[in-house]
This record gives structure tokens, sequence and C-alpha cells, in this order.
């Protein structure tokens, strides 16, 4: 730590004297293309915008309210796709986040050598599968698993709460939450995993010393000492279960309602999108789905938001306690 | 640390003579490949200028767009029609909207599309054709356990049915029109398309033209709210809910259920008739229009097939349309004569020759009445003021 920080001093002295050198050139170019990044950003929300403001003019706010999607009658509301959206995402996040922390602490702190190698290459392979092929997974494996045995057997036992009510067709809400949380858990260990491996040794032998278990040493030396990495791989993963186009669609059942139960179809904001833009007939439809797209690019941003309040607040509570 | 400032040094200089040496090789090697890769080009390695085959060959390409009902017939027409003439024709199924709104914008030779022009289309491009190039219809496919053909349908319980006023197989309505059936008592599921398409324009055409109820509350689209059901991706996706599922009820594209040999049911026409799906029973419903239909320069917005007259005639039928501009000088410099002169002849060849390559491809040929209206709209398309069919 030291060592780095004194690499840094000489460094800012010398910017002191600025000359164009490799190491401006190098610094000019690399900023460009972090503002890029911005301006990108910009450009795109911008687009956006002017591409909606057909369907925004239209409609205002009660765009977000409407539950009703009729392109016949040039009727559009947000409401079944955000709620869709959300739904998916949440049961993904519920069923793989723990997993994907499982596979990772495994990786990271339990395994013996010999089989840490392997899995982490497995992980690292499946974060690379194209999304269409557990899309046709789904739809040939575990479609029919679902609709003949874990759908009947969770209504056999919970079939009185609303969200299980319904006859199970393994196309509905549960199915797509499950397909995501396979996609997700991938990419959710494999970040976490490097989030792990970058804890020091220090933080272990330290917990180790005071006779800590080893649960213990992993929640307390290594887990919470990680916090913001895992933060970041969930959040990836969340970004890819919102976004998710093919694998939802072959799942969900493309219903355009609100229903509570996670066994009716549904809709996401993606799916719809992906599968009625090219047919779109009328500039109005065409326009409220870009607003659609707009509305999942601030959904995106603000769950990101909220997720680094908590994980800050997570972070000066921890410090303080420490 | 003192130590490791001196010793980079010499590494960097060998590094950046070895570097140096790189370059020289990679520059080397590119110009090597470079040499190759031209002395390819003007041999004619790599079969690019069509060397092989004899006679005058035609480097034009055509690109059109639209609809992917006709996909992969445009696809074996442009092979077939390559092998005979030479003329590239590239085409690429990105949906009948697409298909359309590419040709108004003059980004495309010719656009597909399943559903006719709107007014504001027209009023977009006022001089654009509209030429049949093909028929489609659509099936109803079902999936009872005990029923395995025979069952007879009215676009009025298929409407109840897509409504969700019926909801069971043993439901009264659809045992009256089956007396020789004996139907479960089995939830009915109704499959539909999550994408919007020409499949189900066609299929809720043909329901507002039969159910007065489907046409004020659900009407006629490419995609429609959807009172019930399921929906799925693509004509496979329906197919694969249907095949799926006990009890289950879907519209597919006939030549999709033809070739994949679906049970499907009979639809009662308007004479009457118990009329199973076919290439031929489609044909006549177009037949049956024929004379009624409006110039290739008219509105065809409201030209429809469906729930057609005649003894023989299936009732969920449809056009689906190729759109070419009248005066081809409409592209200014991006479409000479010869490009021009080629896309006619293309057109022509499809209404004529390029039809009995349908049929094999369970594709509908166009009847010949049909056929007959649009070798007028085709002889009327000009270049410069100047016709371009001979």
């Amino acid at each position: 730590m030291v060592d780095v920080s004194n690499g840094v001093a000489p460094a800012r002295t010398r910017k002191g004297r600025w000359r164009f050198t490799g190491d401006s050139l190098f610094h000019i170019t690399s900023e460009v293309v972090a503002v890029g990044v911005l301006a990108l950003l910009g450009v795109i929300s911008l687009v956006l915008l002017l591409a909606a403001w057909n369907s925004i003019a239209t409609f205002g706010p009660g765009f977000l309210m409407g539950s009703l999607w009729d392109p016949v009658h040039s009727e559009f509301g947000a409401l079944p796709f955000i709620y869709g959206t959300l739904v998916t995402s949440a049961l993904a996040l519920l069923f793989g986040v723990p997993l994907s922390l499982g596979i990772a602490v495994f990786l990271s702190e339990l395994a013996p050598n010999w089989l840490r190698i392997p899995l982490t290459y497995i992980v690292e392979l499946l974060a690379a599968v194209p999304s269409v092929v557990f899309g046709l997974w789904a739809i040939f494996v575990l479609r029919p698993v679902m609709k003949d045995a874990v759908e009947p057997a969770i209504q056999s036992v919970l079939g009185w709460l609303p969200i299980f009510q319904g006859t199970p067709l393994g196309l509905d809400m549960l199915t797509a939450g499950v397909v995501l949380a396979v996609m997700i858990v991938p990419t959710i260990s494999a970040i976490s995993r490097e989030a792990l491996l970058a804890v020091p040794q220090s933080q272990r032998e330290a917990a180790l010393s005071l006779g800590a278990t080893r649960w213990e040493t992993t929640r307390i030396g290594v887990l919470s000492y990680a916090r913001s990495g895992i933060f970041g791989a969930v959040i990836l993963g969340l970004g890819r279960a919102a976004g998710e186009t093919m694998a939802v669609t072959m799942t969900i059942g493309n219903r355009n309602i609100i229903s509570l139960s996670l066994l009716q179809p549904g809709q996401t904001i993606s799916s719809l999108i992906a599968t009625n833009f090219t047919e779109a007939e009328t500039a109005l439809e065409q326009s409220a789905l870009i607003e659609l797209g707009l509305v999942l690019l601030l959904m995106t941003l603000l769950i990101n938001a909220f997720g680094r309040l908590v994980v800050g607040r997570m972070w000066r509570t921890g410090e303080a306690s420490s | 640390m003192a130590d490791k400032s001196t010793q980079p040094e010499e590494p960097e200089f060998l590094q950046s003579r070895s570097g140096r040496r790189g370059l020289w090789i990679g520059v080397a090697a590119i110009v090597v490949v470079i040499a190759i890769v031209a002395a390819g080009f003007t041999t004619g390695w790599f079969g690019l200028a069509g060397s092989t085959s004899p006679g005058p060959r035609s480097s034009v390409t055509l690109t059109g767009a639209g609809s992917t009902f006709v996909y992969p017939l445009m696809t074996a027409w442009a092979t077939t029609y390559k092998g005979l003439t030479g003329v590239t024709v590239n085409y690429q199924g990105i949906g009948s909207g697409g298909g359309i709104n590419g040709v108004t914008q003059k980004t495309l030779d010719f656009g597909a599309t399943d559903a006719p022009l709107t007014p504001a289309n027209r009023a977009v491009a006022p001089t654009l054709l509209t030429i049949p190039e093909s028929l489609g219809a659509v099936t109803m496919s079902y999936n009872v356990h005990g029923v395995t053909g025979g069952l007879n349908l009215t676009g009025d319980v298929i409407a109840g049915i897509y409504l969700g006023q019926i909801t069971n197989w043993n439901d009264a309505k659809i045992a009256a029109l089956n007396s020789g059936l004996t139907l479960p008592n089995l939830a009915i599921l109704v499959a539909h398309r999550a994408d919007a398409s020409g499949t189900t324009f066609a299929f809720t055409d043909y329901l507002s033209r039969v159910n007065q109820t489907w046409k004020t509350t659900v009407g006629t689209g490419k995609s429609v709210n959807w009172p019930v059901g399921v929906g799925a991706q693509g004509n496979p996706g329906v197919a694969a809910v249907v095949q799926g599922n006990n009890g289950a009820i879907g519209y597919v594209e006939l030549a999709y259920a033809l070739l994949n040999s679906f049970t499907y049911a009979k639809v009662q026409n308007r004479a009457g008739n118990w009329i199973t799906p076919t290439l031929n029973s489609t044909a006549a419903a177009a037949a049956s229009y024929a004379g009624s239909l409006p110039p290739g320069n008219g509105d065809w917005g409201n030209v429809s097939i469906a729930n057609a007259p005649g003894a023989d005639s299936y009732p969920i039928s449809t056009f689906t349309y190729l759109l070419v501009y009248s005066e081809l000088n409409i592209y200014g410099s991006s479409m000479t004569q010869t490009t021009a002169k080629a896309l006619v002849d293309f057109v022509w060849w499809i209404v004529h020759d390029g039809q009995s390559q349908a049929s094999s491809l369970a594709y509908v040929p166009l009847p010949a009445s049909v056929v007959t209206l649009n070798e007028q709209t085709i002889g009327s398309i000009t270049y410069n003021g100047q016709t371009l069919h001979a």
C-alpha cells in the first residue's frame, strides 16, 4: 500500500510541467474514452427521448400507470411490462444470488485445488453461453419439468397462496424467473469469486487467530470485506435478467396482463419490444415501444443507484462497528 | 527499488529492437497477403465473377425485404432466378412493417408485406404499386387426446374460444358441430402469436368479419389485445404450445402446418361447407374475389379474401403482396435503367414461372385471374416514362 501511494505522488508532480509526451497522450486518450461513455449514455437517452416523444406527449405520465396494451385501438400502457420485468428479475435474484454466493465461496475458500481449477473454468465458460441456448434448454427441458413436476408440487403444498393460483402450464413468470436465475448464476458467481479472491489473506488469518470458525471467518473476514464487489456482481446479474429477451419470450407466456399469481403468463419490457417492434404498424405504437425502452433504461439506472445507496450505507455502518 | 529502476533499461531497449523487427515482419506479411489476394481476384480464384457458366451474366443486385412469411419462398425464388439470369436478389425477412418502411424510404428496390398498405403508408408513397405475389392460409391446429382428426369449427365458435366465452372442449356449441366426435371435459388452452405478424392479421381479419363482438372489442391487427391465452414466438412457438399441451388450440400458418403434419380443423365457409385448409381451397378463396380486386395502383387497404364466397373457398385465407414503385426514376441516380428492367423482369417471373415453385414449398400459387391483374400492373411500371416490360 505504501509503495503504491509513493508511486502516485511523483506522477502528480510530473503532471505540473505539462509536456506532450507518451504519458500525456495516454492520459488524454483514456480521458476521451471515459468521457465518451458518458456522452454515449447521454446520446442514447436523448435519441430515445426524441423517438418516444410522440407517445410521451399523447399519454403523459398515464403511460406508466396504464395496464392496457391495445395496438388496434392505439391505447398503450406500460404497467404490465414494468410489473413483469420487476417480478421475473426479483425471482431471478431470489433463486440466483444465494446459489452464486455458495459457488463463489466454495471456489475461493473451501474447494481443494484439484477441484477448484476445473470448476472455475466451467463457471467462467457458462458465463459466456449465449442466452438463446438457455432459452432452448428452457423450452425443451425446463418447461416440461416445471409443468409436470415442480408447479403441481408447489400447488399441492402452497396452492392456497394467491401467488400460486391457476393451471400450471410451465409458461409463466415462475419459469421465466428460474431460467433467468440459471442464466445469471455464472455471471454473479464468476465475478463474486474474483471479489473474494481479492480479499487479503491477512483478513482470514486475523479472524482465525481470534478463534473464529470457518463459517465465521468467511462471513466476517471475507464476505463483508468483499461486499461491494459482490454487489457489483449482483447488479450485473440483475442487468442481464432485466434486459434478457429470448429466453424470457420463450418461457413467460407473453400475456399483457398483471397477475398476482406467479403461475400465470406475463410479459417483460424487453420481450415485448423484441417481439413487436419490427411489425409495429403505427408511428404511435413504435413510439410507445421506444418509450418502454426508455422506461427500462431508467428502471435499471434507478435500481443501480438505489443498490449503491444501500451498499454505501452498509459499508459505513460496517466501518463504524469495527 | 534502486535495482529495479536500472533493470528495465536493458529489456526495454531490447524490446524496442525486437518490436521493430516484429513490425517489419508484420508489414512484410501484410504485403504478401495483399499480393496474393490481388492475384486471386485478377485470376478469378474466388469465383466471384461467376466465371464457369457460359452466356451473358448480369451483375445486377436487387434488394428487397419485408414479410417473414414469404422469406423461404423468396429465398428459393432468388436461388432459381440467379441460376437463370445471373441477377442476384437479396431478400431479408425483417417483417412486413420493416419492408413497408424500407420501400417508402427508398432504401429497398421492393418490399413484401402480408397486410395491405394503410392510408397513412399511401400518403407517404402514393406511387407504390400493390402486386399480390402469393397466398397464405391460417389453420386451426389443435391437440386433444383421443381426437385424431375430423374436428369442425365455425367462425363464431373460433371467436368464442379466443374471446374466452367457450372454455371447455365439451361446450355445447362445439358439440353441436361435431356430432360424430366425443369431446372430453377438458379446459381449452388458447395459444396465439406473441410477436406482431401477418398471420395474426389474417386470423383477426377473419374473426372481425364473422363475429361482431370480436370486431368491436378486439379488432384486426398484426398484434392485438388478446382476451385470453398464452403467446408464443412465431409459428414454431405456437405449434410447440399446441403439441405440448393436451387441450390446446392455436392458429398456425398453412405452409408450416402442412410441412409438419399437424392436426387441424375444418372450418365452415360462407357457403356453409366444411373446408379443410389446402393449397387448392386457399386458391379458390382468392379466385372467388378476383373480379372485385382493385388495380395495382388502387387502394388495397380494404382487400381481404377472408370469409370468401364460393363453395370450395377456405375462409381464413390471405394475400401477401410485393410493393414496387410505378415510376422507378423515383430512386434518382441509385437506380439505373438496367436495374429497373431487372426488377420488373424478376417480378414478372415471380407471378408466372415462380408460381410453380410455390406449391412444392407448400405455398399457394396465384389463380390465373390474379395473374392477369398482375400482368396489367407490371406492364404499367416505367423508368423515365418508358415502359420496362416488353
